[in-house]
């Protein structure tokens, strides 16, 4: 996986609470056996007519839009069904962090083992930003900090391994296959549970 | 120090605990599989080289994309969408080669991922059970940790049988007194998700205590813990009690002889200790519930079925869930016209669930705008269904009969409502598009679902018992 620095990007907004992963990419997508080209299916029928044309009122298919790499969302983005696709379609799509007051736990976890930044900061930022869309913003992951246009930083939560593995190009699989000692000694004790 | 449950089950499978530095390794006891979420982690583990570490412990079904058409399942028809038959082909021939066992489209044990666990007695109290799929929490009606897990860790599972997981908080839902007849538990689960929230679990493992859980059948206790996940819980459990050790008592895989003996010592010491603290707790009263309804886009947005839809000026969110809806604030759901009814999924396809809708059925008819269809969760529960003829009462009533699977929950097979259509539903999940591009869901118990099938509108089941 890429190492992650920093990344500097105008924002795209998506103001609503409680975007589920379906949102995200609906399930008709999911028979796919690959991670890759989902980009294209991301939001798919927030974005698309029935008759497959790109709504012009949906904020991704904007001018503005193209070419962000932050997301903003409101409360409790990423609920719902476990699908990794999820992230997979974010990233293909080109977006590298997204902000949020409350991010749901399963897409939390896919995304940070796949270079997709979950950013949770408080009611005030998050409210600036949605009223605020467009403006630029800089992630610095290995000081964990949100600079915002005016030059406040605003910090954030994230899990201190997630971030080495991040900032390392370092993924997790690794760490555990380093445990395998550990793991037969656990199996050897609990052979009949 | 008196523990939780979580906290027993969590320490007990512990390889190696977390630090600040790192989270905990965490051992998986069962580790379920299905067609969705697998492809990628197989070909991760092919490009580098690595091996399923125990395929004991590693069992696969097929369930979301596969036909529920008896004449697709069993005719050599080919499944409709040639990326399903992809799908389902890869999973045959990734689980023959990693030597993993599969209840493929013929066996009679296939089902949604949820409930073979159950039924073959590899659900148990005190492990630790993962699956690429959020309703994972299904299993926690045993007293099991059981939680979804993205692709990548699918992957891990298969390569080191262990997880990595910070250490979740714990939250008591406190269920006082006993569900009134009518009421479910499908209406009791949609009722503490609408009291905390959507996420109101975030970053918790729900333990669903007090009498009105206690009063639960295994399978009511299921579809309770299946819904943890809509509140944003990572895992819902209920400590294990007669009631479960009497279900594990006949399954075919369950533990036997001094085996299960020294299990029953271990169940038996699972139950939080007296005295013991949880970070949250919510407590309600299952005597005052009613028959629930969902009316908007999110499992939280819930009213009994004989209630109108809130009023929340100003929310944009809100009026766009009751846009998609087609509804408006104040209005009763009630007699509100239905296009589709859906009774099956991991939340409530299981042989009971069947049981309530047919006592409704039995000897009516269903409305004709109506279209129903029936889907049992497992070939097990279809078997068990018409060996009592639960089949025959659905379709003399006008209802569709079906072949196990996901079905109409995800609608990934082409089991779909139409754009616009309304479809009580017996799933979990109604969100935008869950049941089809613009397919508007509510939510309910079969109880409900079978009621508004009959009348061919929202109907309180209460009404016709």
């Amino acid at each position: 996986m890429d190492k992650i620095g920093t990344i500097r990007s105008r924002t795209v907004v998506l103001p609503a609470s409680n975007i589920d992963t379906d949102q995200i990419i609906p399930a008709r997508f999911l028979t796919t056996t690959t991670r890759i080209g989902l980009g294209k299916q991301l939001f798919a029928d927030w974005r698309y007519a029935p008759d497959g044309a790109a709504k012009s009122d949906f904020v991704l298919n904007q001018p503005a839009a193209a070419g962000c790499q932050v997301l903003v969302a409101g409360r409790n983005f990423g609920c719902g069904s476990s699908r990794e696709h999820a992230p997979w379609a974010l990233l293909d799509y080109g977006i590298r962090a997204v902000i949020s007051t409350e991010i749901a736990d399963i897409f939390r976890n896919n995304s940070l083992k796949n270079g997709l930044l979950p950013i949770v900061v408080d009611e005030t930022t998050s409210a600036w930003l949605i009223g605020h869309p467009g403006n630029e913003v800089e992630i610095d992951l290995a000081s964990a900090t949100l600079r915002l246009p005016s030059g406040i930083n605003v910090s954030f939560p994230i899990d201190p391994f997630a971030r080495y593995c991040l900032l390392n190009g370092v993924d997790e699989l690794g760490f555990l296959l380093q445990q395998q000692e550990r793991i037969a000694a656990y199996e050897a004790r609990h052979r009949d549970s | 120090m008196p523990k939780t449950m979580f906290q027993k089950v969590w320490e007990q499978h512990e390889v190696t605990a977390e630090t600040a530095d790192t989270p905990a390794v965490l051992f998986i006891d069962l580790h379920l599989i299905h067609e969705v979420t697998t492809p990628q982690a197989f070909d991760v583990l092919r490009e580098r080289g690595l091996s399923v570490r125990r395929r004991d412990l590693t069992l696969a079904t097929m369930d979301h994309s596969t036909p529920t058409r008896t004449e697709q399942v069993f005719g050599g028809v080919p499944i409709t969408s040639t990326a399903a038959g992809r799908q389902v082909q890869q999973l045959e021939r990734n689980c023959a080669a990693a030597g993993i066992e599969l209840l493929d489209m013929h066996s009679d044990l296939r089902g949604i991922v949820h409930l073979i666990g159950p039924e073959l007695g590899l659900t148990r109290p005190g492990r630790t059970i993962v699956c690429g799929d959020s309703h994972t929490s299904t299993h926690g009606a045993f007293g099991a940790l059981a939680f979804g897990i993205g692709t990548t860790e699918v992957g891990h599972v298969f390569a080191t049988q262990c997880i990595l997981q910070r250490k979740p908080k714990t939250f008591a839902i406190n269920v006082n007194q006993k569900l009134r007849p009518g009421v479910t538990a499908k209406d009791l689960v949609l009722a503490i998700i609408g009291q905390i929230g959507v996420e109101g679990g975030t970053g918790h493992v729900l333990e669903y205590r007090g009498e009105g859980i206690r009063a639960l059948t295994m399978e009511e206790r299921m579809t309770v813990c299946n819904m943890s996940i809509e509140a944003g819980a990572r895992a819902g459990m209920i400590a294990p009690d007669e009631t479960t050790f009497s279900y594990l008592s006949d399954r075919p895989r369950s533990p036997s002889g001094a085996d299960w003996e020294r299990a029953m010592e271990r169940w038996r010491a699972l139950p939080t200790d007296p005295g013991a603290s949880f970070d949250r707790e919510h407590t309600l009263d299952a005597a005052t519930l009613e028959p629930m309804i969902s009316y908007g886009t999110h499992p939280g947005m819930v009213i009994p079925v004989t209630g109108t839809v809130p009023n929340r000026r100003g929310d944009p969110v809100f009026d766009k869930a009751l846009a998609y809806m087609g509804f408006t604030a104040g209005e009763a759901l009630r007699d509100r016209p239905v296009n589709v009814v859906f009774i099956g999924s991991c939340t409530n396809g299981r042989l009971g669930d069947l049981r309530g809708a047919a006592q409704l059925l039995r000897g009516r008819k269903i409305a004709g705008n109506v279209r129903m269809l029936v889907v049992p969760g497992s070939q097990q529960v279809k078997a068990a269904a018409e060996a009592e003829g639960l089949d025959r009462i659905f379709l003399d009533a006008g209802a569709e009969w079906r072949e196990s699977g996901c079905s109409m929950c995800i609608g990934m097979n082409g089991d779909t409502v139409a754009r616009g259509e309304y479809s009580v539903s017996t799933s979990n999940r109604n969100f935008e598009g869950r049941q089809g591009a613009g397919a508007r869901t509510l939510l309910a118990s079969p109880l409900t679902a079978a009621a508004s099938a009959i009348r061919g509108r929202v109907t309180d089941p209460r009404e016709l018992l």
